[in-house]
């Protein structure tokens, strides 16, 4: 067994096993703590709970005006890597091949120029977003470990994969290429780094976000409050 | 994270030990957390989005405002004893636990610097409602004896009076007194009566003309009312302390004297923690469902006006108003003043920050009320004094007591020869009867 098995085999399945039952077991926790009741009514022609919910999520989705540019500017940059991230992931004919021979599920691939566009991007938005967490006050003050071991956990994936990005993705899916497996299986141990921390750190808001805003929707949306 | 600059501002009541208060506070920060907190405190990406929003940044540039750093040892504390990884933190020493000299150092940004206002919340992406976590704070300060002084004798006063100002037993002769300065009939202690009214603390001294207007548009009205030395301050000390006891006292002490003279309705004053007091909390202590309807006074003018049951005459002219947080961004009544505005046909010039944005007026959750917060609370009311001037207005209204001395306090200071009028004198003034 070489590098590349292990990524592939024993490494990836424990990894997953991290994620999957890292997450469950955050969730559940969460939702296992006491809910405070409270009989003060609901401002009558308050939306309904799931109404409520899903108007909090969608406003979540951009900053009041009235907040100024830094806020636009840091939410403009957040998205620019966070569908960079997702493209890349979701995207990629190699990814998607290899989602295909782990769970057998595929989808049509985007084409590669697209793939470079968004590495790139989400490398310069990822660097930015460093940049300012060092360089802006606020930021600098309230950064933790946890901020700076996720930010290196996301990055690493996307700088290893970009090792192997300039081969062109039929070449790299074709019956004659030789895979390059040191490349490959430091890429894919990137990825299981990434999936073991998940649960642990902040990269935990991909699945809370929903409900942390469901959570203040719910609240705000009982006292009439057009948040 | 970092920790802020070390600052002096902080008290200690009784006389037990560090360790003693650190349990006490641990243990409150432990208990007090329920699945909405937990999923707040988890969810922070530390984006410092929500330092925009807080005027106390806004108006020093001082990064230790920011909203998320005012609760650093809280989360730290939640990550100890609460947190689904809790036990794994503790074993393996992952996250240090708070010290109490930490927590008389956050002091000032917990009490002086939070207005518990609310506008951080509006920002923040993940929808983490800071300023809740702040008042769970709070909790935890108040049980380890570790608030400003001024509000501990707050504290003190209103658990031996009903109220932080006024002794329960003075209220017949203090709204005798106001009767009769303004002509109106106060009606006080009866047996029985369809509506509760309740006051905040300065219109039994500073503000009595609001007490008076209060009491004339339910004469006008014909509400068959009363005040009730049993229940009569709205203004909940408990809810802006952290004393949860009291809180529950004081909110008792208006809703079961309400149910046992009939009244099916209590009015709350111009007052925003007695709103979010009394209207959104009071439900955790009765938990078979509220025996009373529980109304904000601008709700109470809303609807006499919108039914037509309360006549004005036109003001006209121009005016801009202050929305206070706990009645509009975190109490929903943004509309209704503007209503009640409008029928008294004034020209709304909004703020330029106004609604569920508008800035506090850096009073709120009891800063008013901590001299020792008098400079920054200063530097923040600048703000709101640019935006009025900016309106060009010829009015500047506002629906909260509090607000209205925070503001006058602000505008005696800064020798500007603004002050703000309240909305209901101003419907009072206009009543036809």
């Amino acid at each position: 067994m070489d590098l590349l098995d292990l990524a592939r085999g024993p490494a990836l399945a424990a990894s997953a096993s991290v994620f999957v039952a890292g997450t469950l077991w955050r969730l559940l926790a969460i939702f296992r703590r006491p809910r405070q009741a409270n009989s003060s009514p609901a401002r009558p022609g308050a939306p309904s709970d799931a109404g409520a919910a899903l108007g909090a999520v969608v406003r979540g989705l951009w900053p009041r005006r009235q907040f100024g540019q830094a806020a636009m500017v840091t939410t403009f940059n957040g998205y620019v890597f966070h569908v960079g991230l997702v493209l890349m992931a979701l995207g990629y004919a190699p990814h998607i091949a290899f989602v295909e021979r782990t769970i057998g599920l595929g989808w049509p691939a985007l084409p590669d120029e697209v793939m470079y566009l968004a590495s790139g991007a989400t490398m310069l938005s990822l660097l930015f977003a460093l940049w300012l967490r060092l360089n802006d006050p606020v930021r600098a003050r309230i950064s933790s470990a946890d901020d700076y071991i996720s930010w290196t956990l996301t990055f690493l994936p996307i700088a290893t994969g970009m090792a192997v990005l300039g081969t062109p993705s039929q070449t790299i899916l074709g019956p004659d290429h030789v895979v390059y497996r040191v490349p490959l299986a430091i890429h894919l141990l990137s990825l299981e780094l990434l999936l073991i921390w998940f649960p642990f750190g902040k990269l935990m808001h991909a699945v809370l976000f929903a409900f942390s805003r469901s959570a203040t929707g719910l609240r705000f949306a009982r006292r009439g409050v057009q948040a | 994270m970092t920790a802020p600059t070390p600052t002096a501002a902080f008290d200690r009541q009784g006389d037990r030990t560090d360790g003693e208060r650190l349990e006490a506070a641990m243990h409150s920060f432990a208990t007090d957390f329920g699945v909405t907190a937990a999923l707040h405190m988890e969810s922070c990406v530390h984006c410092g989005l929500c330092a925009q929003a807080c005027h106390f940044h806004i108006a020093t540039g001082d990064p230790k405002y920011t909203p998320i750093l005012k609760l650093e040892p809280f989360r730290r504390a939640y990550l100890r004893e609460a947190s689904p990884l809790a036990p794994l933190i503790r074993a393996l020493g992952l996250v240090s636990k708070p010290t109490v000299a930490e927590l008389q150092q956050w002091q000032e940004l917990v009490y002086d610097s939070c207005n518990m206002c609310g506008r951080c919340t509006m920002i923040c992406p993940m929808g983490i409602d800071i300023a809740e976590l702040v008042r769970s704070a709070r909790h935890g300060m108040y049980r380890a004896g570790l608030i400003p002084e001024r509000l501990a004798l707050m504290d003190r006063t209103a658990r031996q009076w009903g109220s932080p100002a006024t002794p329960a037993e003075d209220l017949p002769d203090i709204l005798a007194d106001i009767a009769s300065e303004h002509g109106v009939e106060i009606p006080c202690n009866l047996p029985a009566a369809d509506m509760l009214v309740t006051a905040a603390p300065a219109e039994l001294t500073e503000h009595t003309k609001a007490m008076a207007d209060a009491a004339r548009v339910l004469n006008a009205l014909g509400v068959r009312w009363t005040m009730h030395q049993d229940g009569f301050d709205a203004s909940n000390i408990g809810f802006n302390n952290g004393d949860v006891e009291l809180q529950e006292r004081l909110t008792r002490s208006i809703i079961d004297t309400a149910v046992r003279i009939g009244a099916r309705t209590v009015l709350l004053p111009e007052c925003g923690h007695a709103y979010g007091a009394a209207r959104w909390d009071a439900g955790r202590w009765y938990p078979d469902g509220m025996p009373v309807r529980v109304l904000h006074m601008t709700e109470f003018l809303d609807e006499m006006v919108s039914t037509g049951k309360l006549r004005m005459r036109p003001l006209g002219g121009t005016a801009t108003f202050h929305d206070p947080c706990q009645i509009v961004r975190r109490g929903g009544l943004e509309a209704a003043a503007r209503r009640v505005l409008a029928a008294l046909g004034l020209q709304l010039i909004e703020l330029q920050d106004h609604g569920t944005t508008g800035m506090c007026c850096g009073g709120g959750g009891g800063v008013v009320s901590n001299q020792r917060a008098a400079p920054l609370r200063q530097k923040v009311f600048q703000l709101k004094q640019q935006q009025v001037d900016a309106t060009g207005a010829q009015r500047f209204v506002t629906s909260c007591g509090q607000c209205r001395i925070t503001i006058e306090m602000g505008a005696r200071q800064a020798q500007w020869n603004r002050r703000p009028d309240s909305l209901l004198e101003l419907v009072a003034d206009q009543l036809v009867h």
